[in-house]
């Protein structure tokens, strides 16, 4: 087994563990982003060490879509940002592990709030901007639901980045086809994303499986040859929600329930504990 | 009056303007953003000065304060400009999630805020903004007098780390404060000393204050005018100290008496000394288009309004 399929596992149980101390949080999306998570920041971004704000001289990451705070929780700590014990707060009272990422109890790796939807992808253009004028030549990724491209601010954001020539920036689009309600289709139908962001003025990259390791690094390898040719870059990133764990697949059931402690059980017996459970 | 001398009537927004070119001489890491108003906001000088600093994001506030706050992770200082009521009420989610809650050092600089906005009417005039903004936690709200006293404002933000909202109007008015002030984030001035009656202001009524202060001082009554340029942090002590010796207060703002200076005012003299109060702002109403002087007058916004009101508190005492 790999290291990266190691990590893969072990998140995979970080996040059902931490959804299912609390009964609560978001296990469907975090699994369907896990090997994104993953690969990005032990493959792809270039990250130093220790943590600060600014973040000079470095690559940024940006989660949009704030509920999947258990996979990022999972991979910031395995990277070393805060200890791995301290996924044991998650949601708790006094935990700077809050049920949505923010800024506000300190804790390394996170450098702006989100929760509410819609707002990072104008964040990660701002850091990227500044990054332009500081004269870096680093990249910033940011991660966002499909879902929550019903959000209109989205498409204020994709309009300014493809004007004003943003191209320091990789936004990921995490298309599992499934919200709270149901079906993407059913409840707002988003139509062809890739022919909006192409229109829009995007250099688009189809990841068909973003479950995949490989695939994954493929895409964002790509993603990042294509940067600093004047355009931004999407990856529209095909998952399946739950990935990982039999009975959370494909279903939009299991965005934000935990499960119950026999579910915890099969969930960690299809997971094997590979680096030490927190 | 009171040795206070009207300059020559200019607007707040331009001190805004002014300030904002003279704070991005001194420190190069500050930049600007605007969503299409950049003359209405008097950013012109700055776009030429700095054209690398500028930023026109384009009828999109959402994105103006989501960028904003992205820019300052890597240690760049946002001043953001459009008009008051696209400051706050168009963004409110943005402003909280990504810029309060988050603490980021992003400066909400807010136009034609209130009734002087005149002509445009309603839809524009924002007379909520300072109690949605001073409802944020860590949000530091300031509204100046005039134009000497925005400019100076617009350089002292840049010195505070963190959040600020700073709030301004678009009409020619009296500028009478110092140039060479020296603007102290939280602290209020005392710009007439009286024992009758204490009028805490803000923004463009502060003139009217003193105008109403004068008009009393005539009928035998002693007033003091406590300008409270920083709704937040208040300052409690000039206000209590106030108080303390004249036994009363009004509040004069050009903004509802619901969440307004006045209601931080109130809340202050519950918690510490009761005393008969009287408020001076728009009662729970939409304004309407008009001039900015007969809409003042209409709204209860006046010298005349300020006079009644310390007349009818002076009774209570």
């Amino acid at each position: 087994m790999t290291t990266t399929q190691k990590l893969i596992f072990q998140v995979r149980r970080d996040i059902v563990r931490m959804v299912h101390s609390n009964n609560s949080g978001h296990p469907g999306g975090s699994l369907g982003c896990t090997e994104f998570l993953v690969v990005l920041f032990f493959q792809i971004m270039k990250r130093k060490d220790g943590f600060d704000m600014n973040g000079f001289d470095e690559d940024l990451f940006f989660l949009s879509n704030g509920h999947i705070s258990p996979v990022f929780y999972s991979v910031l700590a395995r990277s070393g940002y805060f200890p791995i014990e301290e996924l044991s707060t998650f949601r708790d009272i006094n935990s700077r592990l809050q049920g949505h990422p923010t800024t506000h109890e300190g804790l390394p790796g996170i450098r702006i709030a989100s929760g509410s939807l819609g707002q990072g992808l104008s964040v990660s253009i701002g850091a990227a901007l500044t990054k332009k004028m500081n004269g870096e030549k680093n990249i910033v990724y940011s991660l966002h639901g499909d879902g929550e491209l019903q959000e209109g601010q989205n498409w204020e954001a994709i309009m300014y980045a493809a004007a004003n020539k943003v191209d320091n920036l990789i936004c990921t689009i995490d298309n599992n086809n499934k919200q709270i309600d149901g079906d993407l289709k059913d409840v707002l139908d988003l139509g062809n994303i890739e022919s909006k962001f192409k229109s829009f003025g995007w250099l688009t990259i189809n990841l068909e499986n973003g479950n995949d390791i490989d695939e994954v690094k493929a895409a964002l390898i790509k993603a990042k040859e294509k940067c600093f040719s004047g355009k931004p870059v999407v990856i529209i990133m095909k998952t399946v929600m739950g990935n990982g764990v039999d009975y959370m697949m494909g279903t939009h059931k299991w965005h934000g329930v935990a499960p119950n402690d026999k579910e915890l059980e099969i969930a960690l017996n299809q997971n094997p504990e590979t680096l030490n459970d927190y | 009056m009171f040795g206070y001398k009207n300059l020559g009537n200019n607007d707040t927004r331009s001190g805004f303007g002014a300030g904002l070119v003279e704070a991005a001489t001194q420190n190069t890491e500050i930049v600007a953003l605007c969503a299409d108003l950049t003359g209405s906001l008097k950013m012109n000088d700055f776009k030429e000065k700095f054209p690398n600093r500028f930023f026109q994001i384009g009828i999109a506030e959402a994105n103006m304060i989501g960028i904003a706050a992205g820019m300052t992770i890597g240690n760049k200082i946002p001043y953001t400009g459009t008009f008051a009521n696209f400051s706050t009420g168009r963004v409110y989610d943005q402003i909280r999630q990504s810029i309060a809650y988050s603490n980021k050092n992003v400066k909400i600089c807010a136009s034609h805020a209130g009734i002087t906005l005149g002509e445009d009417g309603a839809t524009h005039q924002i007379l909520e903004d300072i109690g949605m903004m001073k409802m944020l936690p860590g949000m530091v709200v300031i509204n100046p007098c005039d134009f000497n006293q925005t400019k100076a404002a617009t350089i002292e933000i840049s010195k505070y780390i963190g959040p600020v909202y700073l709030r301004f109007g678009r009409p020619k008015v009296p500028n009478f404060t110092d140039e060479n002030q020296k603007f102290k984030i939280g602290q209020g001035v005392r710009l007439i000393e009286g024992n009758d009656i204490t009028i805490v202001c803000t923004g463009h009524l502060v003139w009217h204050a003193i105008e109403a202060a004068d008009f009393l001082k005539n009928k035998g009554v002693s007033v003091e005018v406590i300008n409270i340029h920083t709704i937040k942090p208040l300052d409690q002590e000039i206000i209590l100290k106030s108080i303390k010796k004249t036994g009363c207060v009004v509040s004069a703002e050009e903004h509802n008496t619901i969440g307004g200076l006045g209601e931080s005012v109130a809340s202050l003299i519950v918690k510490n000394k009761l005393v008969p109060m009287e408020f001076v702002g728009v009662n729970d109403k939409f304004g309407e288009s008009g001039k900015p002087t007969d809409l003042m007058k209409k709204y209860g916004l006046s010298t005349d309004s300020i006079v009644s009101k310390c007349e009818k508190v002076l009774k209570r005492k």
